[in-house]
């Protein structure tokens, strides 16, 4: 099977080159340059005002399959991200049973390689059943395939217990990415904790819950030496904890989501369940100062934190409701619009952020576009504006609260190992 | 507002009366008997309750601009005025010996209960009868939500039985304005978790005006557990709306954040709070608050933030003592204070009554009764 690009805009560093062609055989990069000639290409795209970027790769998404097959599974989760633009995604453990054994990762991994599109990257829980206890087998799990481990969707709230799965994950060479959140500060809110909680006679979460967290997790990577990721970066104190962290050489890395740098609390107003998420949409402020980690290098990853939940999970009281959004559909528009139209980052800026970034620390070798690899690359149009319709969502579920915002950034086609997976006219 | 005779005349030749009668009774002869007759009754009813033609203008019936009451937040001073205005009228019914109007007549309201109430449970059914709608009360613990029926399935339910008002109190937040999102029945919100409790803050604000004629400048103390009480958000919001300054008091465990922000103050002392107010509102102290570390005892939370005789010394001479209800005597206020002569925690209940009237018919206001 050969692809030929022809005359695409690609990003060299912080340039944009113009003109380029790009041919795929055999699943690989073969050739990129000016004017490529191939008569044997079985498909030829014009991408004429399109960027070739490589593929995007998310560092934190929820595919719910094994166990809630009823919210997203492998098939349509991985169809969802090819559609956003991800062509390789780490999926978090939280499944029905949780990631905690190796025969749940070979499930993965043998149904992604058969039904999924994407390059699909199964992250271990770091303790069993997800409890916060005992270590989970992480050397077993590696071995099966996974990336790194996490006990997402929970924190691991013993102390000593993280400090002991930093320890035995560094010897196994696995990232740890912890959601930071301290659940007796949390104390069961719903919702961010301010004037607006206060209105709608919600429980808050402080942005302390998170905070604590992160300084702690802080604490322990200085002290094992083992590095850490931070999931879902979304308060002020967070971002200045991490960048002091880093200022003084720790090994911490972080990631925010697209929400949590254009939404606020205030969306939660009138009780939109589409609006509730953990950590929960912040003030202004946080926000802004997520803008700023983000500019600064705080915070050097963009992750979706997909998270589909049928309608009836959502199309409920707003404290029953379930936590989180769909993401891969609409990351790279949001990011595009509110953070390179607004001059915040520049697009190879925010290209890393959603690439090599992510890549680098899940260690895995995507996220680049080179002679010689893997052919996952997506072509896009960032000059056409339209409102996000989740009616068209290719994930099973339509939690967004995004519907019809106005944006720029349309994934045209993606390409995973030099096959097209999505493209618009599929 | 038209206390008029006439008005109700043309209601009774509306058309839909003569097309019944047109069938029932073909002979033009016959009909016109009937409609006579029927005049004649009719304006000897109204003559008699002419007092109670409530909120009409220019013939046709005053109505809120939406169809849920939901929380004072989403409600302006002059629908705040027009229930209160109603509430007057409707309360000459209350306290009269015929307590009965077909303001209602052929509507049915149910009350959907989540959390246990008497006053206000019973004060919603009662209104409801007073004006002739079918009143039902769904009791949650034998109905269907026992067996776990959700909250939107229930609604649909009663909305396909015909239901015009559904009236719910709900341990969630929110909870009403769900269920107001999904039915097209008009929804009122008896309370709902830590939010709003509309009705109760109404019928406070009608009591403060029976007392001192208007809101606006009147100065009104809130003290007590302020973070979990609907009855306190509510008020806060509907009284700063109309004017009056409200103070705060409570534990800073207890006090919601940037409260501030609705207008209301926050105080440093409780001496502070109450000074020169005209009405000190006690709130509800939920004893199982202690368990979550909010407060360490009732002793130590009646000596710094319970009301007593010592500390509301400053308060104006003919301070008024309100309170929700049900009281912890001698927690958030000295038994002296409950039974004092200013003390309408119990005179306020009559109010609910008349307030909910009130609202009930400015709902159902869309079509003439």
């Amino acid at each position: 099977m050969r692809i030929l690009v022809r005359n695409a805009k690609i990003i060299q560093g912080d340039r944009t080159e113009t003109g380029v062609d790009l041919l795929i055989r055999d699943g690989l990069i073969v050739s990129m340059g000016r004017g490529i000639i191939e008569n044997e290409a079985d498909t030829i795209i014009d991408a004429t005002g399109l960027y070739a970027l490589p593929g995007l790769v998310d560092a934190h998404c929820h595919l719910r399959d094994p166990g809630f097959e009823y919210k997203e599974d492998i098939e349509t989760g991985t169809m969802s991200a090819a559609k956003g633009g991800f062509t390789s995604i780490a999926c978090m453990p939280n499944t029905n049973p949780p990631v905690d054994n190796a025969a749940v990762v070979r499930y993965i991994v043998e149904k992604a390689s058969q039904k999924g599109v994407v390059n699909v990257y199964p992250i271990g829980a770091i303790t069993k059943g997800l409890q916060g206890s005992e270590l989970s087998e992480m050397g077993t799990l590696k071995e099966a395939g996974i990336v790194a481990v996490s006990d997402d969707g929970k924190p691991v709230m013993n102390g000593d217990v993280m400090k002991k799965a930093m320890i035995y994950a560094g010897q196994f060479g696995l990232p740890v990415i912890s959601h930071c959140e301290d659940v007796n500060i949390a104390d069961g809110g719903s919702m961010n904790e301010g004037f607006v909680s206060t209105l709608l006679g919600l429980r808050g979460i402080p942005s302390a819950a998170e905070a604590v967290m992160v300084a702690r997790e802080i604490i322990l990577s200085e002290y094992t030496g083992v590095p850490v990721h931070i999931a879902h970066v979304s308060t002020k104190t967070s971002v200045e904890l991490i960048r002091h962290a880093k200022r003084r050489g720790v090994r911490v890395s972080a990631e925010t989501c697209p929400h949590y740098f254009t939404l606020t609390e205030k969306s939660c107003l009138g009780y939109d369940t589409n609006a509730k998420m953990n950590p929960p949409l912040r003030s202004e402020e946080d926000r802004d100062a997520v803008i700023e980690g983000l500019k600064d290098g705080t915070i050097e990853i963009i992750a979706t934190d997909h998270a589909p939940h049928h309608d009836d999970e959502k199309n409920v009281e707003f404290e029953k409701a379930a936590n989180g959004i769909v993401g891969f559909e609409t990351a790279l528009a949001l990011g595009y619009t509110y953070l390179v139209e607004q001059g915040h980052l520049t697009l190879p800026e925010l290209i890393r952020k959603m690439t090599v970034n992510p890549a680098r620390m899940l260690r895995i070798d995507k996220g680049t576009l080179e002679c010689g690899k893997a052919a996952d690359l997506i072509l896009v149009d960032f000059d056409n504006e339209y409102a996000i319709d989740v009616s068209n969502f290719a994930s099973k579920s339509r939690n967004s609260p995004f519907n019809g915002f106005r944006v720029k950034g349309r994934v045209k086609t993606t390409i995973v190992n030099g096959r097209i997976v999505w493209s618009e006219s599929m | 507002m038209t206390h008029c005779i006439r008005e109700k005349r043309k209601l009774l030749s509306s058309k839909t009366v003569q097309t019944v009668q047109e069938s029932l009774f073909p002979s033009p002869g016959f009909r016109n008997i009937i409609i006579v007759f029927k005049i004649v009754s009719r304006s000897a009813y109204y003559f008699f309750y002419a007092k109670t033609l409530i909120n009409r203008k220019g013939g046709r019936r005053m109505r809120l601009s939406s169809k849920d009451l939901l929380g004072l937040a989403d409600m302006g001073s002059d629908e705040i005025t027009l229930i209160l205005d109603t509430a007057k009228d409707m309360k000459k019914i209350v306290t009269s010996s015929m307590k009965r109007v077909n303001y209602l007549q052929g509507k049915s309201v149910v009350t959907l209960f989540y959390e246990n109430s008497t006053r206000t449970r019973v004060s919603f059914e009662l209104a409801a009868k007073y004006m002739g709608a079918h009143a039902v009360n769904v009791s949650v613990s034998t109905s269907s939500v026992a067996k776990g029926e959700t909250l939107i399935d229930t609604g649909k339910t009663l909305e396909a039985m015909g239901t015009d008002i559904i009236i719910i109190r709900h341990s969630q937040s929110g909870a009403p304005h769900f269920l107001a999102k999904n039915v097209k029945s008009s929804v009122i919100n008896a309370g709902d978790g830590m939010h709003e409790h509309p009705t109760q803050a109404l019928l406070d604000m009608m009591t403060m005006r029976e007392v001192f004629g208007t809101l606006e400048g009147l100065k009104v103390a809130i003290i007590g557990d302020i973070s979990h009480s609907r009855v306190a958000r509510s008020n806060i919001i509907g009284l700063t709306k109309m004017g009056a300054q409200v103070n705060l008091y409570a534990p800073a465990t207890l006090m919601p954040p940037f409260i501030e922000k609705t207008g209301a103050r926050i105080c440093p002392t409780i001496e502070d709070a109450v000074a020169g107010c005209d009405v000190i509102m006690g709130l509800r102290l939920q004893l199982e608050r202690q368990k979550n570390a909010l407060f360490p005892s009732t002793c130590e939370y009646s000596k710094f933030f319970g009301l007593n005789p010592e500390n509301i010394k400053g308060a104006g001479k003919n301070v008024l003592f309100m309170h929700p209800g049900p009281v912890n005597r001698g927690v958030e206020m000295t038994s002296s204070i409950i039974d004092a002569d200013n003390s309408y925690i119990n005179k306020q209940v009559t109010n609910g009554v008349a307030v909910r009237m009130a609202i009930l018919y400015l709902l159902t206001g869309r079509e003439t009764v």
